[in-house]
C-alpha cells in the first residue's frame, strides 16, 4: 500500500486554518449537493440557484433570511459560551419551547389587556423560563455530576410534551374549533414589524444586541476569559482560582436564557400563537451554527444567516424543483460534516510524499 | 581494533519548520560502549534517537547497522535489528500484572517460548528483580522501569537506548541500574545513554558525544572531563553558580502547616498524612522526593486548588487560609509554581499576556470592573519577558510557542515580579537547560533575600543542595522532619525518600 499523503501534525495551530476551514466545508457541502442534484436528476448550477440565490433575491426574501437566522442566531451565541467553557448544553430546543412558554402564557393570561408593559415582560419571562430549564442540568451536575449532555437533550423531549399537553389541554383556543392551537396574540403581545409587509421584527435588533454583547464578553471581560480558561485548560483554570461550577451554571444559565429570548421571539414575532411546532430545530441547528461561527459571536452571525438560508432553500427546492423537505436536513448534515472534517486541519496539515518512502524491509 | 562500529549515522539532517533540529550529526556506537549523548533541552537528542529507533525518517544522512548500510523504517524493524529503548515516559498498564504487560509489548517468538520463566531468567541474570505476577500499580517507580529494560533485554538487544533513565529514581535505585547497565555492557551490548546530568555521565560512561542547537559540538571520554568543562562544552559558555548572600535574618515563621492530613483526590494518588512544617521568612525550605509521594497533593493544597477541614491547618503568617481559595491566598501574598509548566501554569493555546491574568490580574490591577486592561496586561508581560529574558517574538505569541526553559523563566518571573510573601515552587527547574535553571535559581535566591519564604518541593538534589537551607523529605505522602542542608548527606536522602517508597503505592510515574 502507498500512501500519497499523509497528515503531519502542524507545530503551532493555524490561525489562518481556524476562519478558511468553514469556507473549506462551504464549497465542499456544495460541491457534493450538486453531484447530489444530479443524482437526482436535476440540473445541479439550476438547483443551487434555486437553493441559494432565489430565495435572497427579494426584500421580502431578504426578510424572512433575518427572521429565520435570528433564532440562529440568539441561540448559537449562548451555546457558543457554553460549548467554549467545556460544558456541552445540546437542550437548546427544549429552553426554547420552555421560553416560548413562558412569555406566550403570559400574552395568553392577559389576552384581555392590552399594555405597553406586556411585551417588554414576556421576553423577560421568555428568558427566565429558558434559564429555568436549562438550570436542572445546571444542578444535576454541579451537585451529582450528571453529564448534562444527555440530562438537556432529555430535557427537551420533556419540554415537547409539555408544550403539547398545554396546547392540547388548558392553553388550546376555546374558538379554534378544537385545533390544537391557542389563541391568536393580540397587537400588544406581538414584536413590531420593522418592514411592511414582511415578518421582520423587532427581534432581529435583539439578535444583534446579543451578538454585540456575546463580543464584548468574550473579547474584554473576565468572565469571557475565564470561560476560555476553563474549556482550553481546566487544570489552569483551578490554579487561578476560577470557580468551575459558577461557570457551569453561568454559561447553562445565559444559553437557556438566550434560547428561551429566542422562543419567546419567534412566537410573538414570527407564529403570534402557540402552536404545535414553534420551532424546526433551531435549537439543534444553532449547535451547527455556533461551531461553524468558530465560537465567536461574529462568526455565529455569519453562520446564522447562512443556516437561515438552507431551511428558506429547502422551502424553495421542494416548491420549484419538487424536491423533499429533507434537503434542508441533508445540507446542514453535509455542512457539519465536512466542517469537522476540514477542522482537522487547523491541528494538521498533508503531507505530499513525491516519492515512496525508501524502507528496506528484510523478512 | 578491527571490530567494525555497532552503529554509525552519518550526516544526519532533519529539519522541522522553522528549526534544524539535527544538522549534519555524526555519532558512532562501538560493541559494548556505553555511549552518552549529551545535550541541554532542545539540542536535538531525541530527534536523533528517534531517527535510529526508526520514529521518524531523516531528510538527509545514512546509518550503517553492524557494518550493513540500511535504513529503519519503523520501531518494530529496530526491534527486529536488535535495538531496545526505555523512554523516560512509561508505556505501562497499571491494572495488570508485569508479565501481561511484557507480553503486550513483546514479539513472542523472539522473546523464546514460557515468558513468566524467561522474565525470571532475565531479570535474575542481570540483576534486576522482577515478580511476573506482580501488578504494576503496586510497585515503584524504579521496579517499573526494570520491567521496561527486562522488556528490552528478552529481546536480546545489541543497542540498548536509554532516555534520561535516572529522572524518577532514587540514588540506591539509581546505583542498581548502573550496575545493570556494566553488566551488559560487558557481555557486549552497547548502550546510548541520553542525559544531562554529567555526574552520572561522568560515572558510568565511556564516550559522549556532545550535542548543542542541533550540531555535534564535541566528543569526549568522561573520565578525561570535570563536571564543568563538558557543561562548557554542552552550553557553549562559563558556568556560573547562583550567589547567595550569607547575611539574612530569618525568625518570623511565613508558612505554618500543622498535623495536615488530606486525601487524595486523584486516582491512585497518595494521601497526606500528618505534615509538619514551618518555613521562615527568608528562608529556602526545599521538600525533596521522587515524583508521585504526594508532591501534587502538597501543592494543590497549599495552592488552594484543594481546601481542608480546618483553615488553622496551613497558616500563611497569622492568617488561617485552609479554606481559602487560590485568589485568595494570592491577595495575601503567597504565589505559587506548578510541576507542569503546560496546562496547568499556563494556558498552551492562549497568548503570553492573556496567561498572565491567570495568577497577576487582581493584583496588578489588570481587571477594572470586570473588563481587562488589554494595553495594561501587555506592558506588565512586556515587562516580565525583559526582566527576565524570556525568549519569545512576543506577548501575543501562544505559551506553547516557548521553548521549555523560556516558559518556565516566563512563569517564575510572572509570579516573582508580584513580590510575593511567599512562593512555592515544584520543579522550578525541571527539563530546563543549564543556563535558564541558574538564573531560575538566581530569581529564587534573590526573593528569599528580600524576606520573603520560599519552598521548593524538587526531584534534583543537586539543585536542592545547592540552593536551600533546609531540607525535607516527602515519602509516601509523609514529610521528613526538615534539617540544615549542611548537615544532610545524598545518601542520607536517599534512604529518608526510599523508606515507605519501596512497594508503596501511589508512585506513579507521570
Amino acid at each position: 500500500m502507498l500512501a500519497l499523503f499523509k497528515l503531519e501534525r502542524r507545530p503551532e495551530t493555524s490561525r489562518a486554518m481556524v476562519y478558511c476551514s468553514p469556507l473549506i466545508a462551504v464549497v465542499l457541502t456544495v460541491f457534493t449537493a450538486m453531484i447530489m442534484f444530479s443524482l437526482l436528476g436535476v440540473d445541479p448550477v439550476k438547483a443551487i440557484t434555486v437553493f441559494f440565490i432565489e430565495p435572497i433575491s427579494s426584500v421580502d426574501g431578504i426578510a424572512e433570511l433575518c427572521v429565520k437566522a435570528t433564532p440562529l442566531i440568539l441561540i448559537g451565541v449562548g451555546l457558543s459560551l457554553g460549548f467554549k467553557a467545556d460544558v456541552w448544553n445540546i437542550g437548546a430546543e427544549g429552553q426554547l419551547i420552555i421560553g416560548a412558554l413562558s412569555g406566550g402564557g403570559l400574552a395568553l393570561a392577559f389576552y384581555d389587556q392590552e399594555s405597553i408593559f406586556l411585551l417588554p415582560a414576556m421576553l423577560v419571562f421568555g428568558i427566565l423560563g429558558g434559564m429555568f430549564w436549562a438550570a436542572i442540568p445546571a444542578f444535576l451536575k454541579t451537585r451529582y455530576n450528571t453529564n448534562e449532555i444527555l440530562t438537556s437533550l432529555m430535557l427537551t423531549y420533556v419540554g415537547l410534551l409539555v408544550l403539547s399537553y398545554l396546547i392540547h389541554g388548558p392553553w388550546k383556543d376555546p374558538d379554534g374549533q378544537n385545533f390544537p392551537e391557542s389563541r391568536l396574540f393580540h397587537e400588544s403581545a406581538l414584536l413590531p414589524i420593522l418592514i411592511d409587509e414582511t415578518r421582520l421584527n423587532l427581534g432581529w435588533f435583539v439578535a444583534l444586541l446579543v451578538v454585540a454583547l456575546g463580543w464584548v464578553l468574550v473579547s474584554r471581560h473576565v468572565i469571557g476569559f475565564q470561560i476560555k480558561v476553563v474549556g482550553m485548560a481546566a487544570m489552569a483554570a483551578s490554579f487561578a482560582g476560577f470557580k468551575e461550577k459558577k461557570l457551569v451554571w453561568l454559561t447553562l444559565l445565559v444559553s437557556g436564557g438566550c434560547a428561551g429570548l429566542a422562543g419567546v421571539i419567534e412566537l410573538s414575532g414570527a407564529i403570534g400563537q402557540i402552536v404545535p411546532s414553534i420551532s424546526p430545530g433551531y435549537g439543534f441547528t444553532a449547535i451547527i451554527v455556533a461551531f461553524l461561527g468558530r465560537l465567536h459571536p461574529v462568526g455565529v452571525f455569519f453562520a446564522g444567516l447562512l443556516m437561515a438560508l438552507t431551511y428558506l432553500g429547502g422551502d424553495s427546492a421542494q416548491i420549484s424543483l419538487n424536491m423533499p423537505n429533507a434537503v434542508t436536513g441533508v445540507f446542514q448534515g453535509m455542512l457539519l460534516f465536512f466542517l469537522l472534517a476540514s477542522d482537522v486541519l487547523i491541528r494538521y496539515r498533508f503531507k505530499f510524499s513525491q516519492s515512496p518512502p525508501m524502507s528496506e524491509r528484510q523478512q | 581494533m578491527a571490530q567494525s562500529p555497532r552503529l554509525q549515522v552519518v550526516d544526519i539532517t532533519k529539519s522541522y519548520p522553522g528549526v534544524v533540529a539535527n544538522d549534519k550529526v555524526n555519532l558512532t556506537v562501538n560493541p559494548g560502549e556505553i555511549h552518552a549523548l549529551l545535550g541541554e533541552n532542545g539540542a536535538g537528542k531525541s530527534t536523533l534517537v528517534k531517527y535510529i529507533y526508526g520514529v521518524h525518517e531523516a531528510d538527509e544522512g545514512r546509518l550503517v547497522w553492524e557494518g550493513k548500510e540500511l535504513q529503519i523504517s519503523n520501531p518494530s524493524h529496530a526491534r527486529k535489528l536488535g535495538i531496545g529503548m526505555v523512554f523516560q515516559h512509561f508505556s505501562l498498564f497499571d491494572a495488570m500484572t508485569v508479565e501481561q504487560n511484557i507480553a503486550l509489548g513483546i514479539d513472542r517468538k523472539q522473546a523464546g517460548g514460557d515468558l513468566p520463566n524467561r522474565i525470571r531468567e532475565v531479570s535474575a541474570h542481570h540483576g534486576l528483580f522482577l515478580d511476573p505476577s506482580r501488578y504494576v500499580h503496586t510497585l515503584s517507580v524504579g521496579e517499573r522501569q526494570r520491567i521496561e529494560v527486562v522488556r528490552c533485554l528478552l529481546q536480546n538487544p545489541q543497542l540498548l537506548i536509554m532516555d534520561e533513565p535516572t529522572s524518577v529514581l532514587t540514588p540506591q535505585e539509581v546505583e542498581n541500574l548502573f550496575k545493570t547497565l556494566r553488566l551488559l555492557s560487558s557481555a557486549g551490548v552497547s548502550i546510548l545513554y541520553i542525559s544531562h546530568k554529567l555526574q552520572e555521565i561522568k560515572a558510568l560512561c565511556h564516550a559522549a558525544t556532545i550535542m548543542r542547537r542541533g550540531k555535534v559540538v564535541a566528543r569526549c571520554k568522561p573520565e578525561e572531563q570535570t563536571t564543568k568543562s563538558m557543561a562548557e562544552m554542552m552550553m557553549g559558555q562559563n558556568v556560573s553558580s547562583p550567589v547567595r548572600s550569607s547575611a539574612q535574618t530569618k525568625s518570623r515563621v511565613s508558612l505554618d502547616i500543622v498535623d495536615l492530613s488530606v486525601s487524595s483526590t486523584h486516582q491512585q494518588g497518595t494521601d497526606l498524612k500528618n505534615i509538619n512544617l514551618q518555613v521562615l521568612s527568608g528562608e529556602i525550605m526545599s521538600v525533596a522526593g521522587i515524583a508521585g509521594n504526594g508532591q501534587r497533593e502538597f501543592l494543590e493544597v497549599l495552592s488552594g486548588e484543594v481546601l481542608v477541614d480546618d483553615p488553622s491547618m496551613i497558616r500563611f503568617g497569622d492568617i488561617g487560609v485552609g479554606r481559602m481559595g487560590p485568589m485568595d491566598r494570592r491577595k495575601i501574598g503567597a504565589a505559587f509554581v506548578p510541576e507542569e509548566r503546560l496546562g496547568h501554569g499556563a494556558v498552551p493555546d492562549m497568548s503570553l499576556w492573556e496567561n498572565v491574568l491567570l495568577s497577576a490580574g487582581p493584583q496588578i490591577k489588570l481587571v477594572k470592573n470586570g473588563f481587562i486592561r488589554l494595553r495594561a496586561a501587555q506592558k506588565f508581560t512586556e515587562e516580565i519577558v525583559g526582566k527576565f529574558r524570556v525568549v519569545t517574538q512576543g506577548v501575543r505569541r501562544a505559551a506553547n510557542s516557548l521553548s521549555g526553559g523560556n516558559l518556565q523563566k516566563f512563569i517564575i518571573g510572572r509570579e516573582i515580579i508580584q513580590k510575593p510573601r511567599l512562593i512555592v515552587a515544584v520543579q522550578p527547574t525541571w527539563g530546563v537547560d543549564a543556563g535558564a535553571a541558574v538564573s531560575i535559581r538566581q530569581a529564587l535566591i534573590d526573593l528569599a533575600g528580600t524576606g520573603a519564604a520560599v519552598l521548593i518541593v524538587s526531584q534534583d538534589l543537586e539543585e536542592l543542595f545547592e540552593i536551600s537551607d533546609r531540607i525535607c523529605v516527602i515519602s509516601n505522602g509523609c514529610l521528613s522532619a526538615p534539617r540544615p542542608t549542611a548537615s544532610m548527606t545524598v545518601q542520607e536522602i536517599g534512604l529518608l525518600m526510599g523508606e515507605a517508597g519501596l512497594g508503596g503505592k501511589g508512585a506513579s510515574p507521570i
